[in-house]
């Protein structure tokens, strides 16, 4: 137990990714079977307890120690399992500390009684750190950064594999993934990935270089389709087995049992999850109310009821279309689709166009209808095998431009890992004019990317010279009618939002270019910014 | 407390002794003082006389200038100095090199002062020396049932263990320059860390000042190469006040650690940003503070500055006779 606690520990305080994934990687080559295959399932969510409640973990501290001392200790703390495994009184040499797997295999069988009697007896037996894990699992909030994807490319770089073959065996292993480990560390052959119903990993797009791709590519060669705005899914039903992933293999079925219910087919389909409203498709922010969810409940269906539009057909019944160019699958995804005849599922019609200048003309004023809302187009070789992973020239992303402002810089944060010396995080707004006709700045979105290192140094250096205010971490920057430093924010889209003050939310705002030139008070007002809405 | 006032008293300048006539740590400039240890919020400039040991009194000319005080009388660690009608003793309180409990006779009386202690090894100072007493004066900066520190072999263990996981990036330990700086530094010799250790030009004087009292450090460098990604798979040690501000800059792609007894508490990590929080304290964790007063079992416990709350409950639940004593001026561990 108490080298996975100290890998959850760190993992809390590591916020860049690369180190995450190097304190993984060490833990799992080090670690035995079966500890780290327990270990890696409950990172991923694979494996969680709801083994005790926070009400019961507090009686059992107060317990052992005086309910006044574990008050003015909560109050320092704030934070309940994390009190608990600092004031809980060690004993030392009562119990041996119990492994990982002991852990997990005892809490599998134990019954709901025995498990308050378990729990003292470990945490008498563990240190600090020890004693927060296990509460963290038992109370199924682990919460320390690690997403799936994140954990496959550990065991990629482990085993020296794409993480595509990680992706394609993952669903058919199960925790305490045995014969996962034995294939990365060259002491068995490959597992079966030959699951009904498993994750084929997926082709990805390049973007395209504008300056240079469309010189050194036949338009004639490319079939052209609109990138919609929703997320990549695989929808798959073999034998019964349905299943829905995300574009990383994540399982998100369960946030989506009326899609789930539509799959009436034999085949895996490789398509864009959209809700739909009279067979249109809505924007992003719909599909977000029904994303990183558990479950859905009939109310949020019937109000976005969720859908998925068609581009590619991997598996045909038992027949493997991936080896086929993009013409062939076309062909069989648009029999495929028509003879299903559901509102559930339809498909992404291909965009003819004669030369890139016509095609350059859509994607600027793309067509009424669906098209408008889309992201921009999706440019597939005619001859195009299925190949997971991003390779150049089969095929290119051609986002549409992003909507720009210009805004006022109000708040700076200090930044993470590389960047926590400097404020790189900037909070900024926009004029808006109250009743009595006062202008004042409103805030509506927060960037922290899209500067180089000498353009960060300089806003550093801005935010430290013009500060009016500190709150914590946070700076506040003199922002005024006649003083300030406009952005340039770019950002894909805006929907309303209760949550925020201006009304408004943006979707991956970063800063485009910053206006050293543009006086404060030129920057935009709020109804431009409201014109601009989804 | 009643029956030790004649002794010993709150005043606005910090603990008085009416019998001898000084103040013991004061917060303001006095006429009469003696001084436990060096840290700046108890040892201040300005006095008419201090009495302090030797080792104290170096780091405060160190610190403020030789005419730190109008005159200065040095006291071995056990030797009886004679103020009034009161005999004054200094004997170790294993904080930081030169700290002494200050303990008080006075007719059949024995008062000890700990000033700031600790129970554990510190390679840097002689151990905390326990003195039978009918009143004790404890600090309390770490007065909670959370704060019980690990090993410090194991928080050591787990900076060298960051070290070789990114041999590519700089490790940046904040550190207090008095105490905590050189412990820290002796601990990693121990472990056999013989590399160069590179420390912020605000450590200098009180490694050399260490150095020249017979503490060992090896080899150590200035962190002055301000050249952009210097220093990689290197340990630097800085004020907590440098690692995560613009001198942490030159560094390549810096981890900011930081050694303090508040790096127990996730949340004390969390608002400083740091990313490899190192359980290291000079002064004496919840077990240590307890242990201490049952041990010495005095007539009277006064709590210091800290978290006396938890304290005072604790002594209630122990049928220990205790007060809380609230002196102005000292400030939190490195903050």
């Amino acid at each position: 137990m108490k080298a996975f606690a100290r890998l959850l520990d760190q993992l809390a305080f590591t916020p860049a990714r690369n180190a995450k994934l190097t304190l993984l990687r060490d833990y799992l080559s080090n670690a035995p079977d079966p500890e780290r295959g327990w270990a890696l399932a409950s990172l991923t969510g694979a494996l969680s307890f709801d083994a005790a409640k926070p009400g019961f973990i507090r009686k059992a501290a107060e317990a052992r120690l005086d309910p006044q001392l574990f008050a003015l200790s909560y109050d320092f703390v704030g934070d309940l399992a994390e009190t608990v495994a600092l004031v809980w009184p060690a004993r030392p040499g009562a119990n041996r500390e119990p492994e990982l797997p002991e852990v997990v295999e005892s809490l599998r069988s134990a019954s709901r009684r025995e498990v308050p009697q378990l729990l003292e007896r470990w945490l008498d037996a563990l240190d600090a750190t020890g004693r927060w894990a296990l509460l963290k699992l038992l109370t199924g909030g682990l919460r320390v950064g690690v997403s799936a994807r994140l954990a496959k490319q550990t065991l990629a770089q482990m085993g020296d594999v794409p993480v595509a073959e990680i992706e394609e065996v993952w669903h058919s292993q199960d925790p305490p993934y045995g014969d996962l480990f034995a294939w990365l560390e060259q002491r068995s052959d490959k597992p079966s990935a030959e699951t009904p119903g498993r994750f084929r990993p997926v082709m990805l797009a390049q973007a395209i270089d504008e300056a240079t791709d469309f010189s050194r590519y036949d338009a004639n060669d490319y079939a052209a389709e609109w990138k919609w705005d929703g997320i990549r899914v695989q929808a798959a039903n073999e034998g019964g087995q349905r299943r829905l992933y995300s574009r990383t293999g994540e399982d998100v079925a369960p946030a989506f049992p009326d899609v789930i219910a539509a799959l009436d087919f034999q085949g895996v389909i490789d398509g864009e999850l959209l809700i739909f409203r009279g067979g249109h498709a809505a924007p992003f922010g719909d599909l977000q109310q029904r994303l990183n969810r558990k479950t859905a409940d009939t109310k949020l269906m019937e109000k976005f009821p969720a859908g998925i539009r068609a581009y590619d057909l991997l598996m045909d019944g038992a027949e493997d279309l991936r080896d086929l160019p993009f013409a062939e699958r076309r062909k069989r995804l648009e029999i495929f689709v028509t003879r299903l005849k559901s509102d559930r599922i339809d498909l992404s019609p291909l965009q003819p166009f004669e030369s890139w200048e016509g095609l350059a003309q859509l994607r600027a004023h793309p067509p009424k209808g669906d098209p408008e809302v889309a992201e921009g187009l999706m440019l597939k070789r005619w001859d195009s095998v299925y190949e997971p992973g991003r390779p150049k020239g089969p095929w290119f992303k051609w986002k549409r431009d992003p909507h720009l402002i210009d805004a006022v810089l109000m708040y700076a944060q200090r930044g993470h890992g590389k960047r926590s010396g400097f404020y790189s995080d900037y909070t900024f707004g926009v004029w808006r004019e109250d009743s009595n006709g006062d202008r004042s700045l409103t805030p509506v979105g927060k960037a922290y990317f899209g500067f180089t290192d000498e353009e960060l140094k300089r806003l550093d250096k801005f935010v430290r010279d013009n500060t009016v205010e500190r709150f914590g971490p946070v700076r506040s920057v003199r922002a005024d009618r006649d003083f300030g430093l406009v952005l340039e924010i770019a950002f894909e889209g805006l929907q309303r939002s209760t949550r925020h003050k201006s009304g408004v939310a943006m979707r991956f705002p970063r800063v485009n270019r910053i206006r050293w030139d543009k006086p404060a008070r030129e920057a935009d007002e709020l109804p431009t910014l409201e014109k601009m809405l989804d | 407390m009643a029956g030790f006032r004649q002794l010993l008293r709150n005043t606005p300048q910090g603990l008085y002794c009416p019998p001898g006539n000084f103040h013991i740590d004061p917060t303001q400039p006095v006429d009469h003082a003696v001084i436990t240890h060096g840290h700046s919020d108890h040892a201040r400039a300005g006095h008419g006389t201090v009495l302090a040991t030797p080792e104290t009194l170096a780091i405060m000319a160190a610190r403020y200038g030789a005419d730190f005080a109008v005159s200065s009388q040095a006291a071995r660690y056990g030797e009886a100095v004679t103020r009034g009608s009161v005999s004054v003793t200094l004997v170790p309180a294993g904080h930081v090199l030169g700290s002494a409990q200050a303990v008080l006779r006075w007719k059949d009386r024995t008062a000890v002062i700990s000033g700031d202690y600790k129970r554990r090894r510190d390679p840097t100072c002689p151990p905390f020396q326990p003195v039978p007493c009918d009143l004790f004066v404890s600090e309390a900066t770490f007065g909670l049932p959370v704060f019980r520190f690990p090993p410090s072999e194991d928080e050591t263990a787990k900076l060298l263990k960051s070290v070789t996981l990114f041999p590519e990036r700089t490790h940046l330990v904040g550190v207090y320059a008095l105490g905590k700086a050189q412990r820290l530094i002796r601990l990693l010799r121990e472990t056999g860390y013989d590399k160069t250790l590179y420390v912020h030009g605000a450590l200098a004087s009180m490694n050399a000042l260490y150095e020249a009292h017979g503490v060992a450090l090896g080899s150590l460098a200035h962190a002055t190469d301000d050249t952009r990604n210097a220093l990689p798979g290197e340990i630097v040690l800085a004020p907590p006040s440098a690692i995560a501000d613009k001198w942490a800059r030159r560094f390549t792609d810096p981890i900011p650690a930081f050694a303090s007894g508040w790096m127990m508490v996730r949340a004390r990590a969390r608002q400083r940003h740091v990313e490899l929080p190192l359980v290291l304290s000079d002064h004496a964790d919840w077990d240590e503070l307890t242990f201490t007063a049952q041990e010495l079992k005095p007539e009277e416990l006064w709590i210091t500055h800290g978290s006396e709350e938890a304290l005072l409950r604790w002594a209630a639940l122990n049928d220990i006779s205790a007060t809380a004593l609230e002196i102005a001026g000292y400030e939190d561990e490195d903050e």
